[in-house]
């Protein structure tokens, strides 16, 4: 963890180099999503919003989904841009160092310019949790607290997965941009207002549901059923995560058996 | 005692074909055909502690594999190989805290940072206790002249200087064996003796066996008292440097400047490999062709301003090894 950090520290100093760039990127990291989230309060204005949802309860929902993602971005990027280090060869660089190759991938790179979307999120989450008619027991706050790490956590194992796929082709990685662009999209609305196969699928397969919505209906004191059960839903991610580790084991084997 | 052993090593890689247009590139999302490539059969040899021990080869013989193979990073399909007591790739971690590698065209350095930053990383990476560091911090920044440049972000460094950097990077955790990938191609003369200097030292004042592999036969000239040959991935020669040079010694150049206005003749049994007006270099078997009988020959194309005589550079002996072994 402490190496964890001290790769983050180099990577910081070296996008220090580029301050204007680096701030701009920041502000279009902020500006960007805060555009969709700008419609979407807007279609809630002139259409009176989502069956069953108010706009403060979605824009919680969405708050959470955005902040994990930033995070995410920011500090597992160097899975996310993981192709990057397969085509020139710096794979090889990580395997003759003496430590794992998950904190080194970790290590690789970061995205700070994520800031942005942070900040951006910090402040949909604002609107959010002061326009919400609910009490905030220590419960809840943990549960929030949860969500988001738990997404955190899903988006991971996505890029986890789709670093491995690189291992094979890095030809194809679009692919992956459809589970976590989209997993993203769909998962910063409250999922029942899907069909239920996609509900489904992002609840059993890739479970943002467990992180976002059904830990949602605790918060907003709609659960049918034990409290509990909702608040540790976001642990659920884990379980996404490990089979998402295991799959990179068997990439890295494969990648040292073919050398590409 | 011998510090690395490979005994049969075989790799072999499955390449898959690609064929130009769009259509086939669309059908090769599909079906895929795959030709096996052979790129090492059968290699063994043993490398003695303290020794420098020079890879050579043409290009795709085969010694990148080697070295990866050797360096933990690729598993063989077939052979064994122990370094030190461990097998690279099974105990890649621990293995490799003994080994330094400098993969030549691929830095380890982080970009646009100082380079002390990246030398306190490696600290971190590698574990290295503080003592240690220091010291070797100390030496490599005295040995390889780093005062001036180590707190200068990479991406200023000119190639020779980051080149000297690259090798202190890998030399940080004292290992045992350093593995250097084309650690001169593309420095200028004086950063090339800087770092053939160096690695001489570090392998003489401290022990450290050095592998390296480069296309510059200067370099095995001035390091390596043994050569290793791959071609085709098969082991071709392993042997000293003189070994070679008194197999093919026998043969020499000459080289002659005529005063003005002389054209360079040819002369029977011998070749001409360069001729320009006014000069000319042949190469000849000296125990064929008498010298002194050569140069009257050679000076009935006018009159002589000067004669040079030498045996042939490394690169030439090593072109009539792999024309021998038609690699």
């Amino acid at each position: 963890m402490r190496l964890y950090f001290k790769y983050m520290s180099i990577l910081f100093k070296s996008q220090m180099q580029y301050r204007t760039s680096f701030l701009l990127l920041c502000a279009g990291q902020f500006f960007v999503p805060f555009a969709v989230f700008a419609a979407m309060y807007f279609l809630f204005e002139r259409f009176g919003g989502l069956p069953g949802w108010t706009f403060h309860e979605a824009a919680l929902c969405f708050g959470v989904i955005q902040m994990a993602f930033a995070l995410a971005e920011c500090f597992v990027r160097g899975f996310d841009a993981f192709s990057n280090l397969i085509v020139r060869g710096g794979f090889d660089r990580l395997l003759v160092r003496p430590r794992g190759t998950v904190i080194q991938v970790l290590g690789s790179n970061f995205e700070f310019t994520r800031f942005g979307r942070m900040l951006q999120s910090a402040v949909v989450l604002g609107i959010a949790v002061s326009g919400l008619p609910v009490q905030w027991t220590p419960g809840k706050i943990i549960t929030l607290i949860l969500m988001i790490i738990g997404g955190v956590v899903v988006f991971s194992g996505i890029y986890i997965l789709a670093a491995t796929f690189c291992f094979w082709t890095v030809q194809a990685l679009e692919v992956a941009n459809i589970f976590t662009d989209g997993g993203r999209e769909m998962a910063q609305y409250p999922l029942d207002i899907y069909a239920k196969w996609v509900t489904r699928f992002f609840t059993f397969i890739i479970p943002f549901g467990a992180v976002s919505y059904l830990p949602l209906l605790y918060i907003l004191d709609r659960t049918d059923g034990p409290d509990l059960l909702y608040m540790a839903m976001p642990l659920a991610s884990l379980l996404f995560l490990l089979p998402c580790l295991a799959v990179w084991r068997i990439g890295v084997r494969r990648y040292r058996s073919t050398g590409s | 005692m011998s510090l690395i052993t490979l005994q049969g090593i075989g790799k072999s890689f499955k390449v898959a074909k690609r064929s130009a247009g769009f259509a086939e590139a669309v059908k090769a999302l599909f079906v895929r055909e795959h030709t096996i490539v052979e790129a090492l059969r059968d290699i063994s040899f043993t490398v003695r502690e303290g020794e420098i021990v020079g890879y050579i080869g043409p290009n795709g013989a085969g010694k990148s594999t080697t070295i990866k193979i050797m360096s933990g990073v690729l598993v063989p399909d077939a052979g064994t190989c122990t370094i030190m007591g461990f097998t690279p790739w099974k105990d890649r971690v621990r293995y490799v805290r003994h080994i330094g590698v400098v993969f030549g065209q691929r830095s380890q350095l982080w970009w646009d940072v100082p380079v002390i930053d990246s030398f306190e990383l490696l600290r971190d990476i590698y574990a290295i206790p503080p003592g240690i560091y220091r010291k070797n911090l100390d030496m490599l920044t005295e040995m390889l002249s780093l005062a001036d440049i180590i707190r200068t972000p990479v991406r200023q460094l000119s190639l020779g200087q980051r080149m000297r950097c690259e090798i202190a990077a890998s030399l940080l955790h004292d290992p045992a064996i350093l593995f250097l990938d084309e650690p001169t191609i593309g420095l200028d003369a004086e950063s090339k003796i800087a770092v053939r200097n160096f690695i001489r030292t570090i392998n003489r004042e401290r022990g450290v066996t050095v592998i390296l592999t480069t296309h510059d036969m200067h370099d095995i000239e001035a390091l390596a008292g043994r050569i290793l040959m791959i071609g085709k991935g098969t082991l071709l020669y392993d042997g000293s440097l003189s070994e070679l040079r008194s197999r093919y010694g026998t043969q020499k150049t000459i080289t002659v400047d005529y005063k003005a206005g002389a054209s360079p003749i040819d002369v029977p049994g011998v070749q001409c490999l360069s001729r320009s007006s006014g000069r000319a270099v042949y190469t000849f078997d000296s125990d064929r062709i008498d010298i002194t009988e050569l140069i009257n020959r050679l000076s009935a194309g006018g009159e002589l301003a000067d004669v040079e005589i030498g045996s042939p550079p490394v690169d030439e002996l090593i072109l009539r090894l792999y024309k021998e072994h038609r690699v």
